[in-house]
């Protein structure tokens, strides 16, 4: 009888509580798995490699959530891209970084190498760049009257490095083809072997507008892999910081979205009211970003009530501000022009690639890990998971305006019930190799982070899988049909992260 | 719309005023320029911002120098979008070995007189992805930093004052 895959689901009290085991699957299953992502019936939420196995982490139907890995000592292991598109970037990274290949995978070249490092598959079998690689091949495009445009990596703006190329009929976009990796930093090298405490360092700096978040889900997965008990009053604390940075970069982006409608006007006021935030957080917390604040086994630093009276302030006076500006962006007629039908996600393509954040739930795919995978102290605060269906960037900017009324919700509820307590633990050491899973709501959507540590408590392989992965794709479907003038507002509605992505 | 407009009338700016004199240690650092470069570009510097690989933490403080509490401008200092029109390479991150050619070449594309100031502690020396076999090392690996301003990320208030200490000494004959 042939195998059935049956996906295994991690019971939602043990996942990021205690050490998780991967449910071992043979190639079939495995590929069974792959169709049932292409079904739709299972989401597909990470797939990264270690040196002898590939993994993967979905979700189905009733946000359980499962842990695959397939056998890849041979060299290679059934793509899973040849059926779920949303997966090929992740091959091909996983075949770039480890010399595993995803068989009969529909995209064979690379995405992170560029052939620059001077070497190939530097977290596999590591062999020397035999020689300087041709230029990356583009998709071809055929067609009357077409022209295209190339874009960095270095852009016009302040702004992260990459590089796109639009394929335009007169003004319309007929394509657009990213192309990342620019901004690779190896990070995943640097985490093999070192302790956790640098791992922490590390994970904060993957995408520096999301460092909480990353920190939060890097200590949950340390957490978990070694089933430490972190104090209430250190959640809480974590929780606090990361709706202040959703916040902040609500604030950041919205403005710089109108400000790309050539709106200035809003990108002065939200980044007064994003600067307020961030001089609080410095004030509270001893750094703007609220960076290296959370640590394994809990947070850094606690917050007194002249601190907390601060913080309530802040909530205080951006509730005052918000609603004028949120009007101020209703009325504007010729602004609306430029976001209402502009850059639509439909809801199918947003399932297809499981994208989360905002991308996601402004085109219906109502999704948050603080709801539908809870963690402490989510569990114990009343808060909206706010949802629309449009999916264009007009959308986007409320579906960010909602989420920033929720925050500021939040970080009252959590200022007025802040437990008290230690703001830290010691993490328990582990007895053997352990693996652990963090996943966190960033402003930008679900960041996941697996963590095997050894038998000494050292890191021994990572993924950090930004929400990025699942909505830059998208990006490049929402753009087609639109004017290349617009792909300035398009691309910071979904404000994806360079960094993030590109590891 | 109209409110704001209104407001802004009759509200005193958020502006702060200029950092005082920079400290010792930037202005050790300051720039030894020809006097007739100054002339040539009195108090004004046009800047190019190029992410060589960073976190991204270090562009939102960029940003920021721009909002109304910093209100980078009033100084003469402004982004541009071209390295042609460029005084300064502003450089962030740890330099990528895939992003080492396309900073060589916005380099390459400004005219001189130029300068380069590295804004965080990656564009120092890689900062804490310094040794990955993805990283070429600090800016100066590529290219001769004329400026270093240290922090992860430098606060806004740390990158005015060390693009000040850029002008001032371009401004000094
Ligand atoms: S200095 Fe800090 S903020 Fe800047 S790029 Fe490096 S890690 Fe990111």
């Amino acid at each position: 009888m042939p195998e059935t895959f049956q996906l295994i689901p991690i019971a939602a009290q043990a996942l990021r509580s205690r050490p998780i085991e991967a449910q071992r699957v043979s190639r079939v299953p495995w590929s069974q798995a792959a169709h049932q992502l292409a079904e739709g019936r299972l989401t597909l939420l990470g797939l990264w490699a270690s040196p002898s196995a590939v993994s993967m982490a979905v979700l189905d139907g009733a946000h359980h959530l499962g842990l695959l890995r397939v056998d890849a000592r041979r060299g290679s292991f059934p793509s899973v891209g040849r059926l779920h598109p949303a997966a090929q970037r992740l091959e091909r990274t996983i075949a770039d970084l480890y010399g595993i290949i995803p068989e009969d995978a529909p995209d064979t070249r690379p995405w992170l190498d560029h052939g620059c490092w001077g070497l190939t598959h530097p977290m596999g079998e590591t062999a020397p760049q035999p020689e300087a690689p041709g230029p990356y091949a583009f998709l071809p495009v055929e067609g009357e009257s077409l022209h295209q445009v190339a874009v960095g990596p270095v852009h016009a703006g302040i702004i992260e490095p990459g590089h796109f190329r639009f394929t335009v009929q007169g003004e319309t976009v007929v394509r657009l083809e990213q192309r990342l990796g620019y901004t690779h930093k190896g990070t995943a090298s640097l985490m093999a072997g070192a302790p956790v405490a640098r791992g922490a360092q590390l994970a904060g700096r993957s995408s520096g507008d999301s460092t909480v978040a990353y920190a939060w889900a890097f200590a949950q997965a340390v957490e978990a892999a070694t089933a430490t008990q972190v104090p209430d009053r250190a959640l809480w604390l974590r929780a606090l910081m990361a709706e202040l940075e959703r916040l902040a970069n609500h604030l950041g982006d919205v403005g710089a979205i109108c400000n790309d409608a050539a709106f200035g006007m809003m990108l002065a006021q939200c980044s007064v009211l994003r600067e307020r935030v961030l001089r609080t957080c410095d004030l509270c917390f001893g750094h703007r970003m609220m960076r290296d604040r959370v640590v394994p086994g809990g947070v850094a630093q606690d917050v007194d009530t002249a601190r907390v009276q601060a913080l309530v302030d802040l909530v205080a006076e951006i509730r005052a501000t918000l609603p004028s500006l949120v009007a101020l962006y209703d009325k504007v007629a010729s602004l609306q022009d430029r976001t209402v039908s502009t850059g639509t996600l439909t809801e199918a393509l947003a399932r297809r690639f499981g994208a989360g954040g905002f991308v996601g739930r402004a085109a219906g795919r109502n999704f948050d890990t603080r709801k539908h995978l809870p963690y402490a102290p989510y569990d114990q605060l009343q808060f909206r998971v706010p949802c629309r269906s449009e999916g264009d960037v007009n959308a986007r900017i409320w579906q960010r305006i909602e989420e920033m009324e929720e925050s500021l919700s939040l970080i009252a509820q959590i200022l007025a019930r802040l437990p008290s307590g230690p703001i830290a633990v010691p993490l328990t050491p582990p007895d053997a190799s352990r693996e652990g899973l963090g996943l966190v709501e960033g402003f930008r959507g679900d960041v996941l982070i697996w963590v095997a540590l050894d038998n000494r408590g050292r890191i021994a392989h990572s993924h950090m899988r930004d929400p990025s992965w699942f909505q830059w794709p998208l990006l490049e479907a929402v753009i087609e049909g639109n004017i290349i003038a617009d792909f300035p507002l398009c691309n910071k509605s979904f404000n994806c992260s360079y960094s993030g992505q590109d590891l | 719309m109209r409110k704001f407009l209104i407001e802004g009338l009759t509200h005193r700016p958020l502006t702060e005023p200029a950092p005082g004199p920079a400290d010792p240690a930037l202005e050790k650092l300051g720039l030894q320029v020809q006097s007739a470069q100054h002339q040539r570009l009195g108090r004004s510097l046009a800047i190019r911002m190029v992410d060589a690989g960073s976190c991204n933490g270090c562009e939102l403080e960029i940003h920021a120098l721009s909002n109304p509490f910093y209100d980078l401008e009033r100084f003469g200092l402004r982004f541009v979008a071209s390295p042609r029109h460029a005084d300064v390479l502003l450089v962030t991150g740890p330099v990528t070995r895939n992003m080492v050619e396309a900073l060589r070449r916005t380099h390459d594309a400004m005219p001189d007189p130029k300068w380069v100031v590295a804004a965080g502690d990656c564009a120092k020396d890689g900062g804490c992805f310094a040794g990955s076999y993805a990283i070429a090392g600090g800016v100066a690996s590529v290219l001769a930093v004329d400026l270093h301003i240290p922090g992860c990320p430098p606060a806004p208030i740390e990158l005015l004052k060390g693009l000040l200490v850029v002008l001032d000494s371009a401004a000094r004959a």
